[in-house]
C-alpha cells in the first residue's frame, strides 16, 4: 500500500512544480502526443489470409533475388510463362498460353497469352519477356541468378562485362540531331568505333535527306541512362547535361540488335546543351558495350517468344516458372528513370509505382512488419482467385511465429523449433514431407590427411546419421546416403559406401592411423546455430569414440563462415544445398572441377565429362543415367559426407485449400481458398492416418473464388 | 550558455568525424560482404555486383563517396552518370544494401517513430515505477519494504527481459487471454512490450533514486526544513526530491537514447518493426549503409541527449554553471 501511495504522491508532484518544470512536463506531453500521432491510422484491416515469411524480403525486383521468402511474394504478384500445379508441380499455362519445343530440343516457342494485362493497363506481349530477360542477363542488373538463364545461347557472354569498355569517338562527327515532323528532335550518334567485341554502329541514311536517319548503337543497353551516358560522358560540364538529359526518353528497340535514341528535347534545349559543350567533347568514353545480336531471345510478331538454347535442357520449362525469369514492365522502369534519374532503382519498386502481372498486387510494405497484397482485378484469371487480401509477415523469432499461429494471428508459418516438435506431432496442421535439400559436410581434400580417400570414408562410416535425425532434428528427416535427395522424378540416386565401425577402423589403420594414433585433431567448422552445434557435437563424439581421434568445434558468424568455406580454410565444414528446380542437375553440377560452389578442392575429369555429356543428352532416361554415373563417382571419392535429407516444417491452417506440401516447398497463392465446414470435414475424413484436429483458422463458410462459387452453385 | 552550446557543437563535429571514419573502416575490414550467400557466384556475376555497388573501389574512395558530396563516379550507379545519393553530409544515408527497395532514410523513418513510441511508453513505466519505489525505499531505509524493493530492483536488473517477457506472455496471453501475443499498432499491443522494456530501466531508476534521496535527506537544508516544522510530504517533495533526482537525470540521457533506438530482444519477441533489430541485423548482414546510418543516428541521439541533460542540470541545481564548467 505504501508503494502505491508514493506513486500517487509523485504524480501530484507535477502540479506542485514551478513554471520551468511545468514547461518540461508540457514538452514531454508534446513528445508523447506526436509519437501517438505518428502511429495513428497505421492499422490495417485484418487480411483474408496471413502467412509468415520468416524474414524481411531483400527486394521485389524478380531479376535480383535468390531467396525463398522473396519467391513467396513474387509468385503472388508476378507470373512467369508457366505456373505450376499446386500439388503435382506440373507446368500449367501462365503468361504463355501454350508452348512447343523443336525436335532437337533447342528452340522453344512460347505463345504469349492474348488479352493479359499489366496492372497499369499495358498488354502483356512477347516483347515484355525479351526486355525482361535481356535486362535480367545484363551486367548492370547484377543478377545473382543470371546463370539460371545461361542455358540460352549467347547469354553467358552477354552477362560478362567486356574487359575494356572504352570507345573511341570521332569528335568531328559525333552527335547529330534532326527535327522530326512532330516537332521533336531526334538525336543520334555515329562515328563510334568499337575497340572490342563487335563492329562500329550502323547508320542507316534515309533516301530523302529530310527524313531522320536511324542510328543503331551496338549496345545491349535496355534503358535510358546507359545510352545517354554517351552524351554525358564529358566530366567537365556535367551540370548542363544533367539538367537536360532527364527529359530524354522513348528509346526504341529496333527489333534486331540496336537501339534508336530519341529525345523529347526542344531545339532550344539542344542548342543550349551543345553550346555549353556538355554533349560531346572528349574523344573517349567509358561505357559498356555488348550486343544483343548474339543473345538468342527474340520475338516473332507481338505474341510469340522464341528462345534458342545451347543444349537441350529438360528443366528449361520449369525455369520459365522460376521467379528470376518473371517479366517486369518496361514502362514502369523507364517512367521511374524519367522522374527520379538518381534513385529510380528504388522508386520503381515502391508500392505506389510497381507494375505487376500476377494474381495479386502490392498495396503496402512496412519494413520488418508486413507486405499487404490485394487481389489483382486485371489479372487474366482473376475469376479463379479467392483471397481478396493477403498479409505476408516478417517474423524471425521461432517462438513468436508459433505463438501468433496458435493464437490465430497468423494462418501459416514456415518453420518450427526442434524444441517443440514433440508437442506438434500428430496435429493435422503439421505434416512434414520430404523437401529437396541435403545436409552434408564438406571435406577439404587438399589438406592432409583428408586427401586420403580411406580417411574420408572412415569418417563417413561412423557418422550416427539415424541418431542425428531421430534425436537432434526430430522432424522426420531421413539419413542421407547421397547428395541428391530422393524424390526427383524418376531419378534414383546412387548410394555411398556404408560400413560398420570396424570397417572404418580398418580403413583408418590402413591409412596409417591405427586407433587414431598420429591423426591430427579434426576441426568441425559450422556457422553459429544451435542445431548445427548439436549435430557437430554428436559427430565429434562419434569420431572420438569410434576412431579415437581428437575433435574440435569451430563456429563462425554467417558471413565469416562463408568466407572461410570459400577460401578452403577448413578441414570439415557444415554445408547444405536446396534444389533450385526439380532435377538432379541442380545438385550435381555443383561439384564440377573449379565450380564456385564446389568448395572442397575436389575435381575429377571423368565427373566433369559426364556432367557435360548429360547437358547435351537429348534422351531423358540416358541423361539421368549419365548424371547417376557422375554422382556415383562423387560418392565414391567422398569430398562430401552426406548426413540427412530435409523435410518441410510448415504449420498450415487446416482450412486452407489449394495448397499442399511438395518437394520444392513452393506454394501458389493463386490457388488458395478457405474451405467451408463441409469441405473441411471431407478433408479430415480422408486423412491417411489419425490426426488430432486443431483450430482450422479461416471463416466457417469458407472463401471461394467466383469460378468456384459458380461451380458450387450448379451442384 | 551560448558558449557552452557552441563548444559542444565543435566537439560534436569532431566526435562524428571519428565515429564515422572508425566505424566505416572497421566495418569494411570485417570478413564477408553484403552480397555473400550460400550460393557462391560465378566470377563474372560477382564482378558485376561489385562494380554496381562500388565494392571494387579502394576504401578511401568508397569512404569519400559515402560521406561527401563528391561525385567520384563518372558512370554513376546504373550508368546514369549521377551519384545515387548525396552523401551522409547532406543527410542522405543512401540505399540499403540488404533491403534493396528502400533507402536507409526510409527504413529509419519507418522504424524510429515506432521505437520512439515504445520508448516513451516504457520510459513512463520506468519513471513511474522507479521513482516511486526509490523514494519509498529511501524513506523506509532498512525496513522490510526497503529490502523487498531493493531485491526486486536487483532482480529487475539481473533478469533478462526475454525471461520476463516469456512469463508475461504465458500469463496474459495464454492463461488469462487479455492481450495480443505480438504485433504493433494498437494500445493493447503496446502494454506488454512497453512494460518489459521499461522494467530494467525502472530498476536502475529505483536504485539511483534511493541513493540520491538518501544523500539529499542527510543534507543540512533538509534538517532546517524539518526543524521549521514543515510537513514530511513537503520536505520530501519540495526540498529533498529536487536534489535526490539529480543522479536519475544524468542517467536519463543515455537511457533515453538507448530506449529510443529500440531493443532487439523485445522487438523480436513481440514482433515490433522498430529500430533495435536493425542495429544487430545490419551488422550481421553487412548492410554497410544501414549499419552506418544507425550508428550515426545513435551517436547523434546520445550526444544530443547528454547535452540536454547538462542543460537540465542547471534547472535542477542552481550551483552548476555551465559556462564555468566549460
Amino acid at each position: 500500500m505504501d508503494g502505491s501511495r508514493r506513486v500517487l504522491a509523485s504524480m501530484s508532484l507535477i502540479s506542485s512544480l514551478p513554471p520551468r518544470q511545468t514547461l518540461a512536463a508540457l514538452l514531454l506531453a508534446l513528445v508523447l502526443a506526436s509519437a501517438l500521432a505518428l502511429t495513428r491510422g497505421a492499422r490495417l484491416e485484418t487480411a483474408d489470409y496471413v502467412m509468415n515469411n520468416g524474414s524481411e524480403v531483400q527486394t521485389l525486383d524478380p531479376a535480383t533475388v535468390t531467396g525463398v521468402p522473396e519467391g513467396r511474394v513474387l509468385r503472388a504478384i508476378f507470373e512467369g510463362l508457366i505456373v505450376k500445379h499446386p500439388e503435382t508441380l506440373e507446368p500449367l499455362p501462365g503468361g504463355a498460353q501454350s508452348w512447343e519445343v523443336s525436335e532437337d530440343g533447342l528452340t522453344w516457342t512460347f505463345h504469349i497469352r492474348q488479352g493479359a494485362k499489366w496492372t497499369n493497363g499495358d498488354d502483356l506481349t512477347a516483347e515484355d519477356w525479351v526486355f525482361s530477360w535481356r535486362r535480367f542477363l545484363h551486367p548492370d542488373t547484377a543478377a545473382y541468378y543470371a546463370y539460371q538463364l545461361w542455358y540460352v545461347r549467347g547469354a553467358r557472354q552477354y552477362t560478362r562485362q567486356p574487359e575494356d569498355r572504352s570507345f573511341t569517338a570521332d569528335p568531328a562527327g559525333g552527335l547529330w540531331y534532326q527535327r522530326m515532323s512532330d516537332g521533336r528532335i531526334q538525336i543520334g550518334l555515329h562515328g563510334y568505333v568499337l575497340e572490342h567485341e563487335s563492329g562500329p554502329v550502323r547508320v542507316e541514311l534515309p533516301a530523302d535527306p529530310a527524313d531522320p536517319a536511324t542510328v543503331h548503337l551496338n549496345t545491349r543497353s535496355w534503358t535510358l541512362p546507359f545510352a545517354i551516358t554517351n552524351l554525358e560522358g564529358n566530366p567537365k560540364a556535367p551540370t548542363e547535361a544533367a539538367a537536360l538529359l532527364p527529359r530524354c526518353y522513348g528509346l526504341k528497340n529496333d527489333e534486331d540488335s540496336g537501339w534508336l535514341l530519341k529525345g523529347a528535347l526542344t531545339e532550344t534545349d539542344w542548342k543550349a546543351a551543345h553550346k555549353s559543350g556538355a554533349l560531346l567533347d572528349g574523344p573517349t568514353y567509358r561505357r559498356e558495350v555488348a550486343d544483343t545480336r548474339h543473345l538468342k531471345i527474340w520475338r516473332e510478331g507481338s505474341h510469340t517468344l522464341k528462345v534458342t538454347l545451347n543444349s537441350p535442357t529438360p528443366f528449361f520449362l520449369d525455369l520459365t516458372g522460376f521467379y528470376p525469369t518473371f517479366p517486369v514492365n518496361r514502362r514502369n522502369l523507364e517512367e521511374a528513370q524519367e522522374r527520379w534519374p538518381d534513385r529510380w532503382e528504388i522508386e520503381w519498386l515502391r508500392a505506389s509505382n510497381i507494375v505487376t502481372n500476377g494474381p495479386f498486387r502490392l498495396l503496402e510494405r512496412r519494413v520488418n512488419d508486413r507486405i499487404r497484397l490485394v487481389k489483382n482485378e486485371t489479372y487474366w484469371d482473376a475469376d479463379h482467385v479467392a483471397m481478396n487480401s493477403i498479409d505476408i509477415l516478417a517474423i524471425e523469432q521461432d517462438s513468436t511465429m508459433l505463438n501468433l499461429y496458435l493464437t490465430g494471428g497468423c494462418d501459416a508459418i514456415d518453420r518450427v523449433n526442434t524444441n517443440v516438435v514433440q508437442e506438434l506431432w500428430g496435429r493435422e496442421d503439421f505434416q512434414p514431407t520430404p523437401y529437396l535439400g541435403t545436409y552434408f559436410y564438406r571435406v577439404n581434400v587438399h589438406q592432409p590427411p583428408y586427401d586420403d580417400l580411406r580417411v574420408r570414408q572412415a569418417l563417413s562410416m561412423v557418422i550416427p546419421r539415424k541418431a542425428i535425425c531421430d534425436n537432434v532434428m526430430k522432424m522426420g528427416q531421413v539419413p542421407a546416403s547421397s547428395l541428391t535427395p530422393p524424390g526427383i522424378g524418376t531419378y534414383t540416386p546412387p548410394s555411398m559406401k556404408l560400413g560398420s565401425a570396424d570397417e572404418a577402423r580398418a580403413l583408418f589403420a590402413a591409412a596409417g592411423y591405427p586407433d587414431g594414433k598420429g591423426f591430427p585433431p579434426v576441426e568441425i567448422h559450422y556457422n553459429t546455430s544451435e542445431a548445427h552445434s548439436s549435430i557437430a557435437q554428436v559427430i565429434a563424439l562419434a569420431w572420438q569414440d569410434e576412431l579415437g581421434i581428437r575433435t574440435k568445434l569451430r563456429n563462425e558468424e554467417w558471413k565469416v563462415y562463408l568466407d572461410t568455406q570459400q577460401n578452403l580454410r577448413f578441414q570439415v565444414s557444415r554445408s547444405a544445398w536446396i534444389g533450385d528446380y526439380s532435377d538432379p542437375n541442380t545438385f550435381i553440377d555443383m561439384f564440377v572441377t573449379g565450380g564456385e560452389n564446389n568448395k572442397t578442392g575436389w575435381g575429377n575429369p571423368k565427373y566433369d565429362a559426364l556432367v557435360a555429356a548429360a547437358a547435351s543428352e537429348l534422351d531423358a532416361a540416358r541423361r539421368l543415367e549419365l548424371l547417376g554415373e557422375a554422382e556415383a563417382i562423387l560418392l565414391e571419392e567422398m569430398p562430401i559426407l552426406p548426413i540427412y535429407y530435409y523435410v518441410t516444417q510448415n504449420l498450415t491452417a487446416p482450412r486452407l485449400g489449394g495448397n499442399s506440401e511438395n518437394v520444392l516447398d513452393e506454394h501458389f497463392p493463386k490457388f488458395w481458398y478457405w474451405m467451408d465446414d463441409e469441405e473441411l470435414a471431407q478433408k479430415r475424413a480422408n486423412y491417411p492416418q489419425e490426426f488430432q484436429f486443431v483450430d482450422p483458422h479461416g471463416p466457417k463458410d469458407g472463401l471461394y473464388s467466383p469460378a468456384q462459387q459458380a461451380a458450387r452453385g450448379q451442384q | 550558455m551560448i558558449r557552452f552550446l557552441f563548444r559542444r557543437l565543435m566537439w560534436f563535429v569532431v566526435t562524428m568525424a571519428v565515429v564515422m571514419s572508425v566505424s566505416f573502416f572497421l566495418m569494411k575490414n570485417v570478413k564477408g560482404g553484403p552480397f555473400d550467400t550460400e550460393r557462391a557466384l560465378e566470377p563474372a556475376i560477382e564482378a558485376n555486383i561489385q562494380a554496381r555497388y562500388h565494392l571494387d573501389w579502394p576504401l578511401w574512395k568508397q569512404f569519400l563517396h559515402y560521406t561527401g558530396p563528391f561525385n567520384l563516379d563518372e558512370r554513376g550507379l546504373g550508368g546514369s552518370g549521377k551519384k545515387l545519393w548525396g552523401g551522409v553530409l547532406s543527410g542522405d544515408f543512401g540505399p540499403s544494401f540488404r533491403y534493396r527497395d528502400f533507402t536507409v532514410n526510409d527504413i529509419i523513418g519507418q522504424a524510429l517513430p515506432i521505437s520512439a513510441l515504445l520508448g516513451v511508453v516504457s520510459m513512463m513505466w520506468a519513471l513511474a515505477l522507479g521513482v516511486s519505489t526509490g523514494i519509498a525505499s529511501a524513506l523506509r531505509r532498512g525496513s522490510g519494504l526497503d529490502l523487498a524493493l531493493r531485491l526486486a530492483a536487483t532482480g529487475g536488473i539481473a533478469l533478462p527481459n526475454f525471461v520476463i517477457a516469456g512469463f508475461l506472455i504465458i500469463l496474459f496471453v495464454f492463461l488469462i487471454p487479455l492481450l495480443p501475443v505480438a504485433g504493433w499498432g494498437s494500445t493493447k499491443e503496446m502494454l506488454l512490450p512497453g512494460f518489459c522494456l521499461g522494467l530494467v530501466y525502472a530498476a536502475y531508476v529505483a536504485r539511483l533514486t534511493r541513493t540520491g534521496m538518501l544523500e539529499a535527506l542527510s543534507q543540512d537544508h533538509i534538517r532546517t526544513a524539518q526543524a521549521k516544522g514543515l510537513s514530511p510530504r513537503t520536505v520530501v517533495l519540495r526540498h529533498a526530491l529536487k536534489g535526490g533526482l539529480l543522479p536519475v537525470v544524468s542517467y536519463l540521457g543515455p537511457a533515453t537514447a538507448g530506449i529510443l533506438t529500440g531493443s532487439l530482444v523485445i522487438e523480436r519477441i513481440f514482433f515490433i518493426p522498430g529500430l533495435g533489430s536493425h542495429f544487430v541485423n545490419s551488422a550481421s548482414n553487412r548492410d554497410y549503409t544501414l549499419a552506418m546510418g544507425v550508428t550515426i543516428l545513435y551517436t547523434v541521439l546520445v550526444y544530443t541527449l547528454n547535452t540536454v541533460v547538462d542543460l537540465a542540470y542547471t534547472l535542477l541545481d542552481p550551483r552548476i554553471d555551465l559556462a564555468e564548467e566549460a
